[in-house]
């Protein structure tokens, strides 16, 4: 039982961290796209590019490990959504295909092309729209069928207004996180032209970012009231520090102070809501169909796990501080001078 | 196609394009890390241009070898649901460290292709290599840890139709663990020595920058000699393959070479057809006993034919003209990195060294070995058939039962078609109309620069 909360906080804080690393990644493919096609260009893809390029490979690795994880831990809930995620995942996987290898086609390869610039902007924006899905289904009723012949019932899917929204909020809190982290990154390089373009995405991507949140809620109470009222119930004072910390973020950004401080709230704002929806939803994994304490791994295996992601991280952490001291945090590689 | 033939031929279309980049994935790095090494040691800038443009081209293999292992990672859920729910969990040890092994490699090597010009020791980015090379080698190591549980299923109990009582190391260091990945490094390595030393003869044969000869020879020396190395490592690999096989996977060896009725001195096959209501072999090369010898060191050795298994559990018989391809292509990289070397150490045969026929010969060396690797791959996993788990699952059972399995199919034959098309294009493009010396010269330390 101990095991099945280890195992659903592990992967909890793989997938939150695959949402912000992700999202600054998806977001910058396609403000460049924007920049392109607005002649901005000349002001930001330079900052862009130099904080991309040594980074986005490690981004993919949280997302293989989130899924592998969830196999070795529960093992049921591979079976579920390998058989009714088989269309979206797939189309998922296409647009993650697309975007990682134009992403290199275009910044290593010899020459630049705008239809390549356009296949990895654009694709960057339908991948959280793909993978929102999956949560959207894993609120229950969009699966047809029992036992070994289940489906995914695509109509309800498509008509579903929580599934919408939760897509909009997907991709405009991609635009958001994205823009948030690269507003600091350009105050860092001391890049005034790109910081005044990214500074103004930002407060234009924050509030209708919290519109479409509040609509996600309204919807998830038909999708799902147990859900919704664990929610409010049990969980809503989460939900509620999420948005102190959005409010903090927009008054430093406007008073244009302390970015890195701003970022660290923006990244706690989502991180209040990320774990208070997956508190609240709780035990289930599936809903109806898997719980975090059924199906999951047996002992021997989840300590072996445990053990190999502790040395792991042991061996990861202080990796990941010099790939960041050396590119994110390194004043002269910022500022574009090495 | 039913859903089972679907699925599986998704499958197998998925990992024969991931695999050219993952074997390029594996191999690539120790080939820039010695090359540095020796452009470090020698103060020799030529060596220092050949691991930056090798390495500079391996961004762009490396960049679609993660997206599709990305997608075989996920498509084993997708497509066997069934494999996964029963086997996921004994062996999602090896699964949950290759990625920390790919992790690992993927920091490294983002630090390594960005800090050429940032410490102040040279030395110092010659060691972020062995990062590299250790992750991109054990990700090998612990994903063939779960191919081979495949073949040779060890640490868990069957209890109901389901896998209990689960030993994940016993599972991850399973019987054939060893000897496949010991297999698969070898051949990766031998495999990317000869595609390096096959663009480096594609470049001396066209000859269109005078000023590159020197640097291009200097390339298809240092690829040769690696090359010899890791084939004589390869062959020794796959003969315990074959012991191995014998030991443990007879029917896996007998359907590899034809071989029906079991006896000692067993001939060893090549080529030639079968008909398989006679069992009659004709047309093909026989070599008396040399079968035994290759299961055993012994031609006395009896083998067992496939008559002795249930002729539901035989593999499809194509499996043996994987092998004899397998086979000839490693001999002929042999036969050819052989004669270089010769030219090598006999001072009369130098002037072969760089002549057109050896060129044209390790022009063919690169694609050679990749043919080899992707017959090998087909052959141990079509060799595998019925079973997806031998003895526990069979792939029949195991297939996703779910709609769409035909668009998706489509979907990502389109895709690796755009893939490999845009990939050869961007790394043709890369280096078609630059010249190399320019890079020499401009990794040349000027005078009073030290």
């Amino acid at each position: 039982m101990i095991f099945a909360y280890i195992g659903i906080t592990v992967l909890g804080i793989f997938l939150f961290s695959y949402i912000i690393i992700a999202s600054i990644d998806f977001g910058a493919g396609f403000f460049t796209l924007h920049a392109k096609v607005t002649k901005q260009d000349k002001q930001i893809n330079h900052l862009i590019g130099r904080y991309l390029n040594p980074v986005w490979e490690v981004t993919n690795v949280f997302f293989v490990f989130f899924f592998v994880g969830i196999v070795g831990f529960f093992p049921d809930a591979a079976k579920y959504f390998g058989t009714v995620l088989l269309v979206p995942a797939s189309i998922a996987l296409i647009l993650l295909t697309i975007r990682g290898s134009f992403y290199a086609f275009e910044n290593y390869g010899p020459d630049s092309k705008l239809i390549w610039l356009a296949m990895y902007g654009l694709s960057g924006l339908f991948i959280p729209a793909a993978l929102a899905t999956t949560l959207t289904i894993s609120e229950g009723g969009f699966i047809t069928g029992s036992g070994d012949n289940i489906d995914l019932d695509w109509l309800e899917l498509a008509l579903s207004p929580y599934s919408w929204s939760v897509v909009f909020l997907a991709v405009i809190s991609v635009l958001y996180i994205s823009s948030g982290f690269l507003t600091y990154y350009a105050s860092k390089a001391k890049d005034k032209p790109a910081y005044d373009l990214l500074r103004y995405w930002f407060l234009f991507w924050g509030p209708p970012m919290i519109a479409i949140s509040l609509f996600v809620f309204v919807s998830l109470r038909l999708q799902n009231e147990v859900h919704f009222l664990s929610a409010v119930t049990d969980y809503w004072w989460m939900f509620l520090l999420s948005f102190i910390c959005f409010m903090g973020v927009m008054v430093l950004t406007l008073m244009k102070k302390w970015h890195g401080f701003a970022f660290i709230l923006v990244i706690l704002q989502m991180a209040f809501a990320f774990f208070g929806y997956g508190a609240s939803k709780m035990p289930y994994i599936l809903y109806p169909y898997v719980r975090i304490d059924e199906g999951i791994v047996n002992s021997s295996m989840a300590i072996a796990l445990i053990i190999a992601f502790v040395l792991g991280l042991l061996l990861l952490i202080p990796s990941l501080i010099l790939l960041l001291r050396l590119f994110v945090f390194d004043k002269d590689y910022v500022e574009g001078k090495k | 196609m039913d859903s089972v033939e679907l699925a599986r031929f998704l499958t197998a279309m998925t990992l024969a394009v991931h695999i050219i980049f993952a074997t390029i994935g594996v191999g690539v790095p120790l080939m820039f890390a010695v090359a540095e090494f020796l452009g470090i040691k020698r103060n020799d800038p030529k060596y220092i241009t050949l691991a930056k443009r090798w390495s500079k081209g391996y961004t762009i293999t490396v960049a679609v070898g993660v997206v599709t292992g990305t997608i075989i990672g996920l498509q084993l859920s997708l497509l066997w649901p069934t494999f996964m729910q029963m086997g996921g969990h004994v062996i999602a040890l090896p699964l949950f460290m290759e990625t920390f092994a790919f992790f690992f490699e993927a920091i490294f090597l983002s630090i390594y292709l960005y800090t050429w010009d940032r410490f102040k020791s040279k030395w110092t980015h010659f060691l972020i290599s062995i990062p590299v090379i250790i992750g991109g080698t054990f990700s090998a190591f612990f994903i063939t840890a779960v191919n081979s549980f495949m073949n040779t299923p060890a640490g868990f109990e069957m209890k109901d139709g389901k896998m209990v009582n689960v030993q994940p190391w016993v599972a991850m260091f399973n019987e054939s663990f060893l000897i496949r990945s010991f297999h698969v490094v070898a051949t990766a390595l031998m495999t990317m020595a000869f595609v390096l030393a096959a663009i480096a003869a594609f470049k001396l044969l066209k000859n269109k920058f005078k000023k590159d000869t020197e640097y291009h020879k200097k390339a298809l020396k240092l690829t040769m000699i690696l090359g010899v190395v890791f084939t004589l490592g390869s062959m020794l690999a796959g003969d315990l393959s074959a012991k191995f096989l014998h030991q443990e996977q007879p029917e896996k060896l007998a359907a590899y070479e034809w071989h029906f009725e079991t006896e000692s001195n067993a001939d060893l096959i090549f080529f030639g057809t079968l008909d398989e209501k006679t069992q009659e072999v004709s047309g093909a090369i026989k070599i008396p006993s040399i079968l035994s010898f290759l299961a055993d060191n012994n031609i006395d050795t009896e083998v067992k034919g496939l008559n002795d298994f249930p002729e539901e559990l035989h593999p499809p018989m194509i499996v043996h003209y994987y092998f004899d391809i397998m086979v000839s292509m490693g001999v002929f990289c042999l036969i050819i990195s052989g004669a270089f070397i010769l030219t090598l150490i006999f001072k009369k045969l130098r002037k072969f060294t760089y002549s057109k026929s050896m060129l044209y010969g390790a022009l063919l060396t690169g694609p050679a070995a990749m043919i080899a690797i992707e017959a090998g791959w087909f052959l141990t996993e079509q060799g595998r058939q019925p079973w997806l788990v031998r003895g526990y699952l069979k792939v029949a059972d195991a297939a996703t039962q779910a709609g769409g399995l035909t668009l998706v199919t489509i979907l990502f034959g389109i895709l690796y078609m755009i893939l490999i098309v845009t990939t050869a294009y961007v790394l043709i493009r890369m280096f078609k109309n630059k010249p190399a010396y320019k890079d020499v010269e401009e990794n040349t330390p000027e005078r009073g620069d030290e």
